[in-house]
């Protein structure tokens, strides 16, 4: 065994049955139930509940050969594997909760009180790899190739003579070339092959340019032939500079979906505060609602309708909307209404209310964070080339957008939007035309109460939900409206993404602190250049 | 605030104000020295420290109404001046502690013996000099202002967007000071001083002496704010405020007598900071936090903005709400009443109290005798 | 102005007249208002009332069922409640206010280590006690307090020798915000894992701000880092709020604890509680309780205190165990010393043993520190943890790191002759490096 396996001890169990399958392969059959009856030993094993004793009889379970090994090891996995009874045995607990007997998956008629065999971290790697090794020759190309992959991430010289006999056989090509590649992995570390077998290896392994060829590409032995350790740091130099250049997409990447959150932050303030002029130091809290909206909608869903636990945030987007929405509205009539025209009273107003309706929810829901659990459609995570997307993130950057322009298009194309517009521009003659005002007033602030509302839903998804949810965000909300230029929605848009995107940037030489910090300064200076923002609105309403 | 009438350098209220600060900063030793513990007007030390920290947030609201109140200037980041003057000192107090720290290194403090620093970085070099220290506590904000106030006024910064970037200076700091490499401690800032010009900073009469101090740097920054206002030089500010730019055609170099203004006020925050760390015993970076610099611009909207007098009475009072409802039964609630009290004092009392007080008595005044001229108070420029 | 010193006078006013009654009271006349008071300092509002509401829950608990066993000394126990709201300086005005106004006996709280650095001077000069009940970064030991939570050799050790032992961990990120507690127990673990022979190369270390909760480039990172063919993991010093964006990035990115292990020392059942475990599985936090032991003191325990909050689903965690330990060991001294003299309790405590929650017993020793057991705990898809390992025995604390350049001369020992917090066994004196 090389030292690299001594790393992966887990492996162990996957070199021992891909060294069975090879054996088997050779004589062209798969190991007869001859075998099976070991099995009962192994059984006995996991009632230990020991990680070494379990760990040890999955690597004889993956050996046997037995027809109810993968159901043993898929109930382990699910911790349906339990154990009980004097002396004790080993069950497999069925649909609810009878006791089976794991060999023959009947029910037990006399089941004692059991205990699920526990199972760490190391016993799930044990786990994965007797699936990797009983999936090798699995009828499934796609566990085969999972398989493959593996095989070729444990570079282990001892499965090679079954990855040999697997390729053989092996007649789908993107398997095949999974193969080929576990295949070429192995073989740039292994002593005693020619400088051309190597090279080749070295070639092939380059050829995929991402980092975890990089890892194998650094493994080449020192002992090899000078040809080869040439070869092998012009593949390097290649997927460096590569891989340089995708890490810097990756990092505009990452810029895009921090600045669509600072969008999502901020858009609702560019209501409240751009195009109302209130100093809405509440608007953090809005957001807060919103994502507690979310909290209580997944509360009821996971209480009642279980079912619906996917759609859950779109139930929420509408429902935080209305209910921020309506809160705005109620704070605009009994607080913000009084104030037009005394801005900065507003800013004090407005800290009174985020403090009191902090400690509203804090009284209601308490101090600590609530759970609020992401949808299958938005976990995990893809890849574009070298670029990794996070699910999560892409539907929020989609989601900003959509918020963003809906909002553009009630602005410009409704008549509400026509009228939000005429009060904001000039109060009077909006009056004298017949515009309701105060309702106009109500619903503005509304609008923008309820959008960050919505962004509240999203934030969900990534922050913490908890009372000081809505502090965080404030201060950068307020830099991306100022940023982009007050009054201006394409501004906030601009100068949230810019912002992101600078940020995302920095960071890598900067850190994360020193990295902020110098944006701050950045933002700071950039106001001197441009004091009224980057889409700086012309006339003479702002010089009020 | 009247531009009608010249005003005396110090009206009725200054003179009320100046009394009550005189008549505490004899009081307050008098009973807490002098008076037996047990007797009913014994003032104990815990209310002293109290008071005296009251007194320096009386004067950091003093230095925000001076630009607010009378320029126009709305600085979300007065903190970070009040901060500055805090560290200056507390700098100070950190090398007074010599070998006394838990290490026991003569120069080092305790927070960069234990993450390993070999040697002092330059920039604490002289702090272990008081007048050194005493200069840095003016020097430190006033420079930072300084700079700040020369590029914003020059660019002709203004309302909101002054406010804001104010404030992305304070954040901006608050990050930098959090960062232990910076060398100023880190998250736990600089506390367990011990001696301040080889007094015990425990004792009760330092203590006193503390007090005192902070009641008469407020007398005197009152003074100075004052004299300020309602020289020719604050009649440009407050016409600053009300026009900026009718003042700039009619020939002023606006954007220096702001800068001048915001400078002071800077300084004035700073001595401040330097006068309530050694009450408080720590300054740790979350004095630059942006809702503290908020709180204070608070503190001048409930007393009256422009009325310094009601600047300084804002500040005392919040913070005694605070103290008084952070503790026992109300504790839970409290922040329901500062959250309160902020939104009915704008709503009710719009000038604050000091304004609102004065607009009665204005109004009793033309009541009683011939209709003065009409003083409307100047919108102010946002 | 006038207005608050009436108010000043009446404070002043009514502290006498409680300090009158306690003074009547000790003088022999019986009755019901007969009470030893226990302050409460934990923040209730701000960003550690996330943390600390539920200590201040616990003290209570702690009181009632006290006061349903009799009280101490016969008398009942009444705690005084208030909120420094994570304002560090009103820590420091609220211990004063505790100690010199209401009189209290002792006090439970503090979590961050500037709101115990605040308050220290204030519990040195008014000589009181302090109970303060959770993980910190060690290097200190006071007169006048008592740490029932682990230091850095009771937490962060045992877990990175189980992850060497255990999962053939070679390379490692250090990954903790940017404040003390992370800055030293990295420093102690990058020293310890030197000399276990883990390589500079191998090591990597990262801080972020408070609440820092874009972590896309660092999990990247890190994702990058454990790719280099050894057995990676990373040891989390992150703190409270910038936790669940952390682990949900993990998550997000596909980071599983088969590939690189998370273990963290700031991460509970109650921080779980805000989080979607599924993704978590497997990631590790090493504490000195888990709700999930299983013993029947904790059983008894959380009944109790799930009874007590009216909320069957009312989690327990790390520090509210060293809470109650604190307090259990508080109310054991003052019976032996035979009154609350904070003199006589703090001679007292020392060598006080009192059960823990998970099974054993704890001892207060003469550094001022507690005994513990070690758990590593992985993280189970219901937010609890499953404990796979535990020491063998119960570990003491080293308040001064010998893995530190400044602290390995130092020892802390509060008996007599000693009676020194920081003796350096080099130079044979009190106070450091002893000059």
């Amino acid at each position: 065994m090389t030292s690299r396996a001594r790393l992966f001890p887990s492996l162990r169990v996957l070199c021992a049955a891909l060294a069975l399958l090879f054996a088997a392969a050779l004589v062209g059959t798969f190991p007869g139930r001859a075998e099976a009856q070991d099995i009962s030993g192994a059984l006995g094993q996991f009632t230990s509940n020991k990680y070494d004793d379990t760990e040890a009889a999955l690597g004889a379970l993956a050996l046997s050969g037995s027809p109810a090994a993968a159901g043993i090891v898929s109930a382990l996995a699910d911790g349906r594997l339990v154990f009980g009874g004097l002396p004790p045995r080993v069950f497999i607990e069925g649909e609810g909760g009878a006791l089976l007997d794991p060999l023959t998956m009947q029910p037990v008629a006399d089941a004692p009180p059991v205990k699920p065999v526990r199972v760490n971290n190391r016993v799930r790697r044990a786990i994965e790899a007797a699936n990797g090794a009983l999936s090798l020759v699995s009828p499934d190309a796609g566990k085969r190739r999972e398989a493959a992959l593996a095989v070729g991430r444990s570079r282990d010289e001892a499965a090679l003579p079954a990855l040999d006999a697997a390729l053989a056989k092996e007649s789908d090509p993107q398997v095949k070339s999974a193969m080929n590649l576990a295949r070429a992995s192995i073989l740039i570390g292994k002593e005693g092959i020619s400088p051309a077998e190597r090279i080749a290896a070295v070639e092939l392994v380059g050829a995929e340019g991402n980092q975890d060829a990089l890892a194998i590409l650094r493994g080449v032995p020192d002992s090899a032939a000078p040809e080869v350790k040439q070869a092998a740091a012009q593949a390097i130099e290649g997927i460096e500079r590569n891989l340089a250049m995708w890490g810097m997409a990756q990092n505009v990447w990452y810029g895009l979906s921090l600045g669509s959150v600072l969008l999502l932050a901020a858009i609702g303030l560019a209501i409240t505060f751009g195009v109302m002029g209130v100093i809405n130091m509440a608007h953090g809290e809005m957001v807060m609602l919103g994502a507690y909206t979310t909290f209580v909608v997944q509360e009821v869903i996971r209480t009642s309708y279980p079912g619906l636990f996917d759609a859950s945030l779109l139930i929420a987007i509408p429902l935080a909307f209305l209910f921020t929405g309506l809160i705005g509205v109620i704070i605009e009539r009994t607080v913000i209404r009084f104030l037009y025209g005394r801005a900065l009273e507003t800013l004090l107003a407005t800290w009174g209310i985020s403090l009191i309706l902090q400690q509203a929810i804090r009284t209601i829901f308490g101090p600590t964070n609530r759970e609020v659990g992401a949808p299958s459609w938005m976990s995990g995570s893809f890849e574009i080339g070298h670029l990794s997307i996070t699910s999560g993130r892409l539907w929020i950057i989609v989601f900003a957008l959509l918020v963003f322009f809906a909002l553009l298009a009630t602005l410009r194309l409704t008549r509400i939007g026509l009228e939000m517009r005429a009060v904001t521009q000039n109060r009077r003659m909006a009056a004298s035309m017949g515009i309701r005002t105060n309702w106009v007033d109500a619903m503005t602030f509304g609008l923008g109460s309820g959008i960050a509302g919505m962004a509240g839903v999203a934030l969900s998804q990534i922050d913490n939900v908890s009372p000081n949810l809505g502090q965080s965000y404030i201060i950068d909300s307020f830099l991306v409206v100022v940023f982009g230029g007050v009054g201006n929605l394409w501004g906030t848009l601009v100068g949230a993404m810019t912002l992101g995107v600078a940020n995302k940037l920095l960071e890598p030489y900067a850190g994360a602190v020193l990295g902020k910090i110098a944006l701050l300064v950045i933002v700071i200076l950039f106001i001197q250049k441009r004091p009224r923002g980057l889409f700086a609105l012309k006339g003479r309403s702002i010089e009020a | 605030m009247s531009i009608t009438r010249q005003p005396a350098l110090l009206g009725t209220s200054g003179i009320i104000f100046l009394a009550v600060l005189f008549a505490a900063s004899v009081l307050v030793p008098v009973l807490n020295l002098a008076v037996a513990p047990d007797s009913a007007v014994h003032v104990p030390t815990y209310v002293v420290s109290l008071l005296g920290k009251y007194l320096t947030y009386a004067l950091l609201a003093l230095s925000v109404d001076l630009i607010w109140g009378y320029v126009g200037i709305l600085s979300l980041g007065q903190g970070a001046f009040f901060a500055l003057g805090g560290y200056a000192m507390g700098m100070y107090l950190m090398r007074q502690i010599g070998t006394r720290g838990v290490y026991g290194d003569p120069v080092l403090p305790d927070f960069m013996v234990f993450l390993n620093w070999k040697e002092l970085p330059w920039f604490w070099y002289g702090f272990d000099w008081f007048p050194f220290a005493a200069l840095m506590v003016l020097l430190a904000p006033g420079i930072l202002a300084l700079v700040f106030g020369w590029f914003a006024f020059r660019s002709r910064v203004t309302g909101v967007y002054l406010s804001i970037i104010t404030q992305a200076m304070t954040f901006a700091l608050l990050l930098a000071f959090f960062r232990n490499d910076m060398g100023f401690g880190g998250n736990n800032g600089l506390t367990d001083f011990k001696d301040i010009l080889g007094f015990n900073i425990q004792a009760d009469g330092t203590r006193l002496t503390l007090f005192v101090l902070s009641a008469l740097a407020l007398g005197l920054g009152y003074v100075l704010c004052r004299f300020l206002v309602r020289s020719h030089f604050g009649k440009v500010l407050v016409a600053i405020r009300d026009a900026e730019t009718r003042v700039r055609f009619t020939g002023y170099r606006a954007e220096n007598y702001k800068l001048v203004a915001f400078v002071v006020s800077a300084m004035l925050a700073g001595i401040a900071g330097a006068l309530y760390v050694p009450q408080v015993g720590i300054i740790n970076p979350s004095e630059f936090s942006p809702a503290n610099s908020i709180e204070i611009i608070v503190w001048v909207a409930v007393g009256g903005r422009g009325t310094l007098v009601g600047a300084a009475l804002g500040a005392v009072l919040v913070n005694y709400a605070k103290t008084y409802f952070t503790s026992g039964m109300l504790a839970p609630y409290w922040l329901f009443m500062l959250g309160g009290l902020f939104v009915a004092v704008t709503l009710f009392l719009p000038k604050g109290i000091v304004g609102t007080y004065y607009d009665w008595r204005e109004k009793r005044r033309r009541h009683d005798d011939i209709p003065a001229a009409p003083l409307a108070a100047p919108g102010p420029a946002e | 102005m006038l207005n608050m010193f009436t108010h000043a006078r009446r404070m002043a006013g009514r502290a006498l007249v409680g300090a009158a009654a306690l003074a009547l009271a000790g003088g022999g006349v019986a009755g019901a208002q007969e009470t030893i008071k226990v302050g409460v300092l934990h923040s209730l509002s701000g960003t550690m009332a996330i943390s600390e509401t539920t200590l201040k829950d616990t003290v209570l608990f702690m009181v009632q069922e006290q006061n349903a066993a009799g009280g101490v000394l016969g008398k009942k126990l009444e705690a005084v409640v208030v909120d420094p709201a994570s304002n560090w300086p009103l820590f420091a005005e609220k211990a004063r206010e505790l100690i010199e106004k209401e009189k209290v006996a002792v006090v439970f709280g503090c979590w961050t280590s500037v709101s115990r650095k605040s308050v220290l001077p204030v519990f040195k000069e008014l000589n009181s006690i302090l109970f303060y009940p959770v993980q910190y970064e060690g290097e200190e030991s006071e007169r006048n307090v008592f740490y029932t939570g682990a230091a850095p050799n009771q937490q962060a050790i045992p877990a990175v020798d189980y992850l060497m032992e255990n999962e053939d961990v070679e390379r490692w990120v250090l990954a903790g915000t940017d404040y003390v507690y992370p800055r030293t127990t990295n420093k102690i673990l990058e020293a310890y894992l030197k000399s276990k022979g883990v390589k500079e190369e191998d090591i990597m270390i990262n801080y972020t701000p408070f609440g820092h909760s874009d972590w896309q480039t660092i999990v990247a990172d890190i994702k990058k880092f454990g790719s280099a063919g050894k057995k990676t993991a990373v040891v989390s010093t992150i703190n409270g709020d910038a936790n669940v964006p952390f682990y949900k990035e993990l998550g997000n990115q596909g980071i599983k604890a088969t590939d690189i292990p998370v273990v963290a020392f700031s991460v509970g059942e109650e921080e779980l509680a805000g989080i979607d475990t599924k993704p978590l599985l497997g990631h590790l936090a090493a504490w000195n309780y888990f709700q999930s032991v299983d013993v029947p003191e904790n059983a008894a325990f959380i009944k109790k205190w799930q009874a007590y909050t009216k909320n069957d689903k009312r989690v327990t965690n790390d520090p509210m165990e060293a809470t109650v330990i604190g307090f259990n060991m508080w109310v054991k001294a003052v019976e032996k010393a035979g009154t609350t003299d904070a003199d006589a309790v703090i001679d007292a405590l020392i060598g006080v043993t009192v059960p823990n929650l998970s099974g054993g017993f704890s001892a207060m020793m003469p550094n001022h520190h507690i005994t513990k057991p070690v758990l590593i705990g992985e993280i189970k898809e219901d937010g609890q943890f499953d404990i796979v390992e535990q020491t063998p025995g119960l570990i003491v604390a080293e308040e001064w790191s010998p893995y530190l350049e400044g602290s390995k001369d130092l020892i802390a020992d509060w008996r007599k002759p000693l009676n020194c917090g920081n003796f350096n066994v080099k130079t044979g004196k009190c106070g450091g490096a002893g000059q």
